[in-house]
């Protein structure tokens, strides 16, 4: 059976209220905005967003009063510094105060892959000495069983759902994913559930030609939406680039509380869906942001 | 004759020419990437870049484009293009010579702080943005070098929150108590005015160099903390022709980066 969906029932559908979500599992690219977006739109609350690097789209929606807590390693706006949202939340209580469980990026990595094995924790040497371990309650610190080894424990995550951009997947989730994918494949392996945002929907013979390069078993995805130009502006390998303006022009229009209600009027509340979005934005700003040259990976022969 | 070259031209030329050739380096956000690529076209050719978005030995296509770690450009040619977990698991396993971080605010023992200061962790006066791949570069390559621009309100004693660990509280073997990989940590700081690196016995900050026309005590000056100082302070040879022209023309023409004289 399909699990096509448009992005609105797929947000209505697997992202209730007070939900765990991975997004920017890929760092800076495979952003999933449009995802992001849609959850402002249907004021969903009470979010828990995890993350390694989430550039300007927790900011986003710590601005937009969705986000009750932040597990991530970085919180800001990757062009332009600091997150206007986020200090305004954590320095002043607008909207309102968050619980911050800071990682850094490998823990964040470490739990979700901790999640996805089924394990309790995964030790590491990081973090050990700073003050990160007395932040966030969940660490602990342990001697290892084995050697006596000081050690940090990362208890694994398991969030509700993981929202993942990719280039292409079939109708039933089988998504081919490739450039930045930072932990992506943790984050679809620990969570409950996946919903896939991807550029193209292609038949599943286009999958199955090259299996290796598939991001998730598509038996843990629960929705598959069709976004062409979803993670605008951050880059999708092979498709379009990053817009670096709109990170500068976004940081400059939220300086103030009444600012950002604007821009999120502006950009999310009142614009209808990812096409309208892409209208908006304009066919020459959209045209200047695409490919320059292709870089083709040589084929490979899965023959026998 | 005036300065012919930008404060930020002249810490990217340190740190490139620190960067030695054959190594594993680790390359952090901002001015590191600047460096390492001038490093890589000049010095140090066999280099291999690790950047914590997957990308091991790109050579990084230039122009570079600014304040972007994971550019669809900068994993070009890179000869291995995986995930985080096992491009952070080789510093683990103790494969990464050298670690490059840019910072906000580092105080006398190298600990380097991209979280908050002032208020407190519920209640910051600033927020940052958190550490990102920072505290890991810091705690498992063996060697951290971390380059910033000299502002006195950067260089503090003891920073408000230890983001990334540097020598900790200076106490013997502080690191390894923390149970931190034994013999790791920072290297050196190279600054727009001055280089340091740190004194073996007391795990502190120490001058070594200084820029072109700034003195022992300017560098003094403009610190929070008191600075000892080496027996030998060498002068720091301004950038080079031969670097700015490659920089200036190859890999940052609209010197969005490096700025203008």
């Amino acid at each position: 059976m399909t699990k096509l969906m448009t992005l609105r029932d797929a947000i209505a559908r697997f992202v209730p209220h007070g939900s765990r979500v991975v997004m920017s599992a890929a760092l800076e690219s495979l952003i999933p905005f449009a995802a992001g977006h849609e959850i402002i739109r249907q004021r969903i609350r009470d979010l828990t967003l995890v993350g390694p690097i989430s550039d300007i789209l927790f900011d986003q929606l710590i601005g937009a009063g969705c986000a009750r807590k932040i597990i991530a390693a970085w919180v800001g706006n990757v062009s332009a510094g600091l997150g206007h949202n986020y200090r305004r939340a954590q320095e002043q209580g607008i909207p309102h105060r968050l619980e911050i469980w800071d990682h850094s990026n490998f823990t964040i990595s470490l739990a979700l892959l901790a999640g996805g094995l089924g394990v309790p924790y995964i030790p590491t040497y990081s973090l050990l000495g700073s003050d990160l371990p007395q932040t966030n309650p969940t660490f602990q610190q342990a001697p290892s069983p084995f050697g006596g080894e000081k050690t940090l424990l990362v208890p694994a995550l398991q969030p509700e759902v993981a929202i993942l951009h990719v280039q292409r997947s079939d109708e039933h989730g089988n998504a081919h994913a490739w450039g930045n994918l930072g932990i992506s494949e943790e984050a679809a392996l620990a969570s409950q559930r996946v919903i896939i945002v991807a550029e193209e929907i292609v038949p599943r013979a286009v999958i199955v030609s090259d299996p290796n390069r598939v991001l998730a078993p598509s038996f843990k995805v629960c929705a598959v939406v069709h976004a062409p130009g979803g993670a605008h502006p951050s880059s999708v390998q092979g498709y379009y680039s990053r817009d670096h303006a709109f990170y500068h022009e976004y940081h400059r229009a939220t300086r103030t509380a009444e600012e950002n209600d604007r821009w999120l009027a502006e950009w999310v509340r009142e614009v209808k869906d990812r096409a309208e979005y892409l209208q908006k934005l304009g066919d020459a700003r959209w045209r200047s942001l695409q490919l320059k040259e292709h870089r083709y990976a040589a084929p490979v022969d899965y023959g026998y | 004759m005036k300065e012919q070259y930008t404060y930020v031209e002249f810490l990217i030329c340190l740190a490139a020419r620190l960067i030695e050739d054959n190594r594993t380096v680790f390359i952090g956000y901002g001015m590191p990437q600047v460096a390492a690529i001038l490093a890589q076209r000049l010095y140090a050719p066999n280099i291999c870049q690790v950047y914590e978005y997957g990308a091991i030995g790109p050579e990084v296509a230039t122009p570079f484009r600014r304040n972007m770690m994971a550019d669809t450009r900068n994993s070009y040619r890179a000869f291995m293009w995986t995930t985080m977990n096992p491009t952070i698991a080789m510093a683990s396993a103790g494969n990464i010579d050298y670690g490059i971080l840019g910072a906000a605010q580092v105080d006398q023992f190298g600990n380097i702080n991209s979280t908050q200061v002032g208020g407190t962790y519920e209640r910051p006066g600033i927020r940052f943005t958190g550490s990102g791949g920072g505290n890991e570069v810091a705690s498992l390559c063996w060697r951290t070098v971390i380059v910033m621009e000299h502002e006195k309100r950067r260089f503090v004693p003891r920073v408000d929150f230890i983001t990334s660990p540097g020598y900790l509280d200076g106490t013997p073997n502080a690191r390894e108590q923390a149970g931190l990989p034994r013999g790791t940590g920072p290297y050196r700081v190279i600054s727009s005015l001055a280089l340091f690196d740190f004194d073996p016995a007391t795990r502190r900050m120490r001058l070594i160099g200084t820029a072109p026309g700034v003195s022992v005590k300017d560098v003094q000056d403009n610190l929070q903390f008191e600075l000892p100082v080496a027996d030998k302070v060498s002068e720091l040879e301004p950038p080079r022709e031969a670097e700015l022209k490659m920089l200036r023309e190859v890999i940052d023409p609209d010197r969005v980066v490096i700025g203008r004289v």
